[in-house]
């Protein structure tokens, strides 16, 4: 029989306050336990929750960018369980009625575009950590984390494959750092991904039981975890079984999915509207003033780099793969006035595999775009062949400077001069006469060995259009 | 006039800050005589906690200040504290032994307040565990006992508040009220409390019970002591969002106003069956006093306050049993000396740590929040609320206060109630006006026995003003409040 995955992602995306998103302490990460809960995060006796204005604002964002409805009136509501990291015993979130409802995100696919549904996304706090490797037989609670804001954003069940999941989890990725409300760092849980995976015969409209796959917190593993889920509930079925709704933990090492304690499950969260904190209220002016302010989104940019830059669509892509990104290029293109397309291959190319290789975020890059663009624009105006040039990036990169002040100081200016020029091809012509023999015999790839030789003996330094040229002019005489 | 010894019992806190702005007597002269009643008087066990330590020292601070010519509202008044209010660096306990060694790192808001208006704390008092129950029974620390007759109770919860200003221990005493949690006690104890309009003075440090009911208030001898204190405790506070915005009147301005023409609302379900006759009688008495001050009587209907009781005793243990989720051995408070594995631990820290009382709303909260029942029990009730509130709205198309008894009877014997129910009517009046976040302030009016007998003034929203107004301009005509019961 032939079966449809059938995928919806939950992500849990910290917004990036500075302070908590009901209380003032800092949000820092990586602080010393317990030196970033207040009383509030706390849950002392008699403290209160006081909403974080700029968590609403960023929730705002992410519901204008995927043209969802805003809501101008939501409610938070508590989560009640008891756990050691949990300092209320309950969980402020927003439930019946979250503040952003039916939106949708374009990813893309091997079949072209698609739009994937976004049911809703929401307000809550995140719990603390309970730290259980550090004690025999003990369990460490840390608080730091306690009352962080998070934008809970839950998919429609739209996506088809694994690698439609990882599209869908990489464009909202993408997203959440434009709108600059999440800073994405998947590794310290600033993004975190759940999956719902169900299967069912090709054809079928109703879902098959879903597993929740939890602890999925990097692309690949999302990828390599749905796929495991997949072929685990094919061969279940296929044997005559039935998959059964639960959690499911992904373990990276084995690379397998298991079961979670049931017991998690049986909480019945007893929801109810929470009376401390008054419904949200998005006024109209506050729905403007954030309109207002909304920075240009991945694909808007992506189809102006193609239209204005004249980049391919895989470019455009690559080079809008984040604001950062996207703003160096266009910076490198505006300080060196050379063409968009050599800019984008140094960019895309050079750039980012040097910047990837160092593991630097672009603003700890040791090479500006100004820095770059001095050094394209003297490949643009022939001083230095691009060969040349990576050798002057190489040097920028690791031990600073500009690219004018390198060819100066190592003399790589490019010999663009034809005496020059002819006079190394002479004198590579004449040490090697068995070759030139078998040139004029009509074996023309010989040329190949010429410009090499030609390319030496000027150390690199001759212009390459200029040596092929009078290469073939001095061997057809 | 220099004062010699011991201050007479009657002195309120507005003769007491005329008293020590005159330099008659200063603040650590009064805290010391204050500390000593306190003190002699261990038997009423209204008190939890007495700091005398620093009460001593903020006495001397207030005297200090006023030699270099500083002044507040209430600079040097001694007040105590319902042990609900989160006190910095003395015990606060919430009369559980859940809490029972918690020492808070800060003050709540009204207790920041009052200090920054010049008051002088100087202990914190008894009350039902976790503010539930309506007897000051239930009380980790030992039953209160009524002034006017130790064998019965001061009511509650904030009935150590009650009796400790009712024997003129302090002058006056902060109280929270939940479901009539200020005011039955006043009642009870023949003294005046004002539960302010739900939002007019912050909740931040007053340990919830029911957040969407709670609210603090004064305990005084008189109207117009509460107006001052009400003063200092009311208004916006950015640490509390069910905070109001809105600015603060001058309570004291407007306490002498004329009743010519005021609107008396009487509800007709308030003098039902429930109600005893004598305490009926006093309230027609009082009625008939305020005919003489100039108002008119009218004949309301609060067609759904007979289903308060029930929507009450949903709304409030749901949210309790939320609220004391925290209440769990991890961070601070009570934990079990021995438990097998963290599920034990919960278990059995909670089990030892509440009382009866706390337990059965607990579970009643719970049940009502679980899935299945939510709809029938949580959102019906609040539904009722909505109509309790509307009733309301309505009445006061054709009055401007409404008065009627606070409590059912006066004070009844300690262990006298030991059935819930029995329990829970005695906030039969109260309840309603919880339910729709009215100001409403109950004040003596009379004696059944030997036993006060208060009369609840319920107003508009955020009408404060003219509740205190109402209220003075009796005691004005009336000496009920004057009256002290012997022996303190």
């Amino acid at each position: 029989m032939e079966w449809e995955t059938v995928i919806g992602l939950e992500v849990h995306a910290q917004l990036k306050t500075v302070s908590k998103i009901f209380s003032g302490a800092p949000t820092a990460y990586g602080a010393p336990p317990n030196t970033q809960a207040n009383v509030v995060d706390i849950a002392l006796p008699g403290v209160l929750p006081v909403l974080n204005a700029e968590a609403v604002r960023m929730a705002v964002r992410l519901g204008l960018a995927i043209g969802a409805t805003v809501h101008a009136r939501s409610v938070f509501a508590r989560k009640n369980y008891f756990y050691p990291d949990l300092p209320k015993g309950y969980q402020i979130s927003q439930y019946e009625h979250p503040i952003v409802e039916r939106g949708q995100l374009a990813i893309m696919t091997e079949a072209g575009e698609k739009r994937v549904g976004i049911t809703r996304a929401h307000l809550e706090e995140d719990a603390g950590k309970s730290l259980h490797e550090a004690w025999e037989g003990l369990t460490g609670v840390d608080l730091n984390r306690a009352g962080t804001p998070l934008l809970e954003i839950v998919s429609e069940p739209d996506m088809r494959s694994p690698a439609e999941a990882v599209a869908y989890l990489k464009a909202l990725h993408t997203l959440v750092r434009y709108l600059e409300i999440c800073d994405g760092n998947m590794q310290e849980g600033s993004f975190r991904c759940d999956a719902n995976v169900s299967i069912r015969p090709l054809g079928e409209s109703r879902y098959g039981m879903r597993a929740e796959l939890k602890n999925i917190n990097s692309f690949r593993f999302v990828e390599r975890a749905i796929d495991y889920e997949v072929r685990r509930q094919i061969a279940l079925v296929s044997s005559g079984g039935q998959v059964r709704q639960e959690t499911r933990l992904y373990d990276s090492a084995r690379d397998e999915t298991r079961p979670m304690r049931s017991k998690e499950e049986a909480n019945d969260y007893r929801y109810f509207p929470d009376p401390d904190l008054p419904p949200l209220i998005v006024a109209p002016e506050l729905l403007a003033e954030v309109k207002a302010t909304m920075p240009e989104l991945p694909e808007a940019k992506r189809q102006r780099f193609c239209e204005h830059y004249g980049l391919s669509a895989y470019d455009a892509a690559v080079l809008t793969g984040s604001r950062e990104l996207a703003d160096y290029y266009e910076e490198t293109v505006r300080s060196s006035a050379v063409e968009p397309k050599l800019a984008a291959n140094w960019v895309a190319g050079e750039f980012l595999a040097r910047l990837n290789s160092a593991n630097l975020d672009i603003a700890d890059a040791p090479v500006s775009a100004g820095a770059l663009g001095g050094l394209l624009r003297r490949i643009a105006d022939g001083t230095v062949s691009g060969k040349t040039a990576k050798d002057i990036f190489e040097a920028m990169w690791e031990e600073g400077g500009d690219a004018d002040g390198i060819i100066a100081a190592r003399g790589l200016q490019q010999i663009t001069d034809d005496s020059a020029i002819e006079q190394i091809v002479a004198e590579v012509v004449a040490a090697n006469p068995k070759q030139v023999a078998q040139y004029r015999a009509g074996e023309e790839k010989v040329l190949t060995f010429f410009v090499g030789q030609v390319m030496k003996a000027s150390r690199g330094k001759a212009n390459p259009g200029k040596v092929n040229a009078i290469l073939k002019r001095v061997l057809a005489s | 006039m220099r004062f010699s010894g011991e201050f007479p019992l009657t002195l309120t806190i507005a003769e007491l800050v005329q008293g020590l702005a005159a330099g008659q007597y200063s603040s650590a002269e009064l805290v010391q005589d204050v500390l000593r009643r306190v003190e002699a008087q261990p038997g009423l066990n209204a008190f939890i906690t007495v700091d005398r330590d620093g009460a001593e020292k903020a006495a001397r601070a207030a005297d200090a200040a006023r030699a270099s010519g500083q002044n507040a509202p209430l600079l040097g008044v001694p007040i105590a504290h319902k042990d609900i209010f989160c006190t910095a660096g003395v015990r606060t306990t919430c009369g559980s032994r859940m809490l029972a060694d918690f020492i808070s790192p800060y003050d709540a808001t009204v207790v920041a307040r009052l200090n920054a208006a010049g008051c002088v704390p100087v202990g914190k008092t008894n009350m039902d565990e976790f503010a539930m129950g309506s007897s000051n029974e239930t009380s980790f620390f030992g039953p209160v006992r009524n002034p006017w007759d130790v064998q019965r109770v001061p009511g509650g919860s904030s009935g150590g508040s009650a009796a400790a200003v009712a024997a003129r221990l302090v002058p006056a005493a902060t109280g929270t009220d939940t479901g009539g949690s200020i005011r039955q006690p006043a009642a009870l104890c023949g003294i005046t409390g004002l539960k302010p309009s739900y939002g007019r003075v912050s909740r931040y440090g007053m340990i919830a019970f029911a957040s969407s009911l709670d609210q603090a208030g004064p305990m005084a001898q008189t109207a117009e002591d509460c107006a001052l204190l009400l003063a200092a405790m009311a208004g916006f506070d950015e640490r509390d969002a069910t905070a109001l915005t809105a600015a603060v009147p001058d309570y004291h301005a407007t306490l002498r106003s004329s009743l010519e023409g005021l609107r008396i609302g009487v509800v007709r379900e308030h003098f039902g069956a429930g109600l005893d006759a004598a305490v009926g009688a006093a309230m027609q008495a009082a009625l008939r006093e305020y005919e003489r001050l100039g108002a008119k009587l009218v004949d309301i209907s609060l067609p759904n306050s007979g289903h308060a009781l029930p929507c009450y005793y949903v709304l409030a243990p749901a949210e309790a049993s939320s609220n004391l989720a925290r209440y769990d051995g991890v961070r601070y408070g009570y934990r079990a000396a021995e438990y097998r594995d963290l599920e034990d631990m919960y278990k059995k820290t909670r089990s030892e740590g509440f009382g009866p009382e706390v337990k059965r709303r607990i579970m009643i909260g719970t049940y009502a929040l679980s899935a299945g029942y939510y709809d029938a029990y949580y959102l019906k009730a609040q539904r009722l609320r909505r109509l309790i509130a509307q009733d309301f709205g309505q009445a006061f198309e054709s009055c401007d206060v409404i008065a009627g008894p606070t409590a059912p009877s006066p004070a009844f014997a300690i262990g006298a109630k030991s059935d819930p129910v029995s329990m829970y009517l005695n906030d039969i009046y109260t309840i309603p006006v919880n339910l729709a976040g009215l100001p409403a302030i109950s004040l003596p009016a009379g004696f059944v026995e030997g036993l006060p007998v208060g009369l609840q003034l319920i107003g508009r929203y955020l009408d404060e003003a003219r509740l205190l107004n109402v209220a003075h301009k009796f005691q004005e005509a009336t000496d009920w409040h004057r009256r002290a019961p012997a022996g303190f």
